[in-house]
């Protein structure tokens, strides 16, 4: 087995009387896409944000590399994009090494090397509110990479999009992350893209949430889009479902 | 930028509505006046009004500047004290629940009885008006600020702090220029105020300024002199009014042109 990055052990986390994590296990292995899926209101982001050290769960543990997790392990990508109308796409990808004290140029500079890859350029100046809505979601993928995190925790990033712009957004997710090697955690609440981007699905059971599944996903990387008819890729699909539904 | 601004601010469009109903209102007046015959001592037509109000432009003039002053220092405070009190408020929860109930109950002085013992206590200098105009406007100011740094998605603070940022950093990366739509709101309600404030304060006593020439003007039945600098109070709001658009395109440009924030 090799070392995990990430070992979560037995998180429980309830806001008053309401339980929302319970007993919550899993693992990370280094390099590794593991996507967490389960029902509307769950508690998957309430888990990112135990991860992202926002919220201090009731009890359990989160350990990177055998060691507790701190604030600067997770980079943390909220379900909105939150891209800020007073800052410029440029200026808004760069917010975390601001705050991390890194002086504006080099900042920018750091930033604007990103800018091609994610399709972005030319827009370095632009407002947010001039970015279709994929754009604005690269943006705000930008602004968590840029920070040079061990883990990218995604929380459902291509939610608000149309189906086409999700698809297109999902392959350009695959190549990226070939290229630059990141450890992700995403959540989703569609099947297909968490087969399609994964080495692993969790399936959260309703609140409490606990993980009752976790389906491998065995298909060689990088994938293209041809990929969902492969049958590993149909039975992928067909399990989740199964474990969704019994939930 | 300012060249750009301007035409639009005073584009025919905007202006003209206000300026039809204000002609036929003075007409109407004009008119009533003349058919009725009422003495001007009572009230006087509009054109007598202006007549008599360029016969008198030295004194007016005279009393506008000293009124402008008092209006722009006791603004000024007003801004410092609005700001101050809000970012206090901002930074810690104990003192939000100690001084906006305070705050709240400042409104509810009633000014009328206060200035008079304002000027016992600080003389007929400046101070008592630019306490009178800072007791009127700071309250939307403070409240303007304190809701707009308070209206930020938690969400977004979450992503301050995920990128380790700190309550200082939270404020001024997020709630700072996120409360800047509510802040040019609370600046137009309280600069409307602040010019009528300092007219109230001249009026309860000053050595020069429009308060005190209404007043004496007043004493000596000259309507139609009251009321022409009435017309120049009107406009110096109006003109103020205007001014905080102005600002507003210069300071916070992306506020327009995304409303999304
Ligand atoms: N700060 C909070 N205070 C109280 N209840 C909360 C809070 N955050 C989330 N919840 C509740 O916890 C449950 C899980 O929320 P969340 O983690 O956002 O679910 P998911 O992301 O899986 O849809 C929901 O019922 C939600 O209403
Ligand atoms: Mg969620």
């Amino acid at each position: 087995m090799p070392e995990q990055k990430i070992v979560v052990e037995g998180l429980s986390v309830s806001f008053g009387e309401l339980r929302v994590l319970d007993d919550l296990s899993f693992d990370v292995a280094p390099g590794e896409f593991v996507s967490v899926i389960g029902p509307s209101g769950c508690g998957k982001s309430t888990l990112f944000n135990v991860l992202a050290g926002l919220r201090e769960p009731d009890r359990g543990a989160v350990l990177v590399d055998g060691a507790p997790a701190g604030r600067e392990t997770f980079g943390y990508m909220p379900q909105k994009d939150l891209l800020f109308p007073w800052r410029t796409v440029l200026d808004n990808t760069t917010l975390g090494l601001e705050v991390a004290g890194m002086r504006r140029r080099d900042a920018r500079e750091k930033a604007r090397a990103l800018f091609a890859p994610f399709g972005l350029a030319g827009f370095e100046r632009s407002r947010p509110g001039e970015l279709s809505g994929g754009m604005r979601q690269r943006a705000a993928l930008l602004r968590t990479v840029v920070q040079d995190r061990e883990v990218l925790l995604l929380d459902e990033p291509f939610g608000a999009l149309d189906s086409l712009t999700r698809t297109a957004m999902q392959e350009w997710l695959e190549g990226v992350r070939a290229r630059y090697g990141w450890t992700v955690l995403l959540i989703t609440h569609d099947i297909r893209e968490a087969v399609f981007l994964s080495d692993r699905v969790l399936v959260l059971s309703p609140r409490p949430a606990q993980v009752r599944r976790e389906v491998a996903v065995d298909l060689a990387r990088p994938r293209a889009v041809e990929v969902v008819t492969d049958p590993a890729f149909a039975a992928a699909e067909a399990e989740l479902l199964a474990a969704l539904r019994a939930s | 930028m300012v060249h750009r601004l301007l035409p639009r601010l005073l584009s025919p469009r905007r202006l003209l509505p206000p300026l039809v109903i204000v002609a036929a209102l003075l007409v109407t007046w004009q008119v009533a006046v003349t058919v009725l015959d009422v003495r001007p001592q009572v009230l006087p037509s509009p054109l007598r009004v202006v007549e008599q109000g360029w016969a008198f432009r030295d004194a007016l003039w005279a009393n506008t500047v000293p009124t402008l002053q008092v209006t722009a220092v006791g603004f000024a405070v007003s801004l410092a004290v609005g700001w101050v009190l809000a970012i206090v408020v901002d930074f810690s929860p104990w003192l939000r629940r100690a001084l906006v109930p305070l705050l709240v109950a400042s409104q509810t002085l009633p000014i009328v009885a206060i200035a008079p013992l304002l000027i016992i206590w600080f003389g007929f200098g400046l101070l008592p008006k630019v306490v009178v105009i800072a007791l009127v406007t700071f309250f939307p100011i403070a409240v303007g600020l304190i809701e707009g740094f308070a209206a930020t998605d938690r969400e977004a603070s979450n992503l301050l702090r995920s990128m380790g940022g700190d309550r200082w950093q939270e404020f001024r990366y997020v709630r700072l220029p996120g409360a800047m739509p509510s802040f040019f709101t609370a600046l137009r309600i309280g600069i409307t105020y602040a010019v009528t404030g300092a007219i109230f304060a001249e009026y309860v006593g000053a050595r020069s300024g429009l308060g005190i020439f209404m007043n004496q003007q007043k004493n000596s039945f000259r309507t139609d002199l009251v009321l022409a600098a009435v017309v120049v109070t009107a406009v110096i709001s109006v003109a103020l009014f205007g001014l905080t658009f102005l600002v507003q395109r210069l300071l916070v440009p992306w506020y327009r042109r995304d409303a999304r924030a």
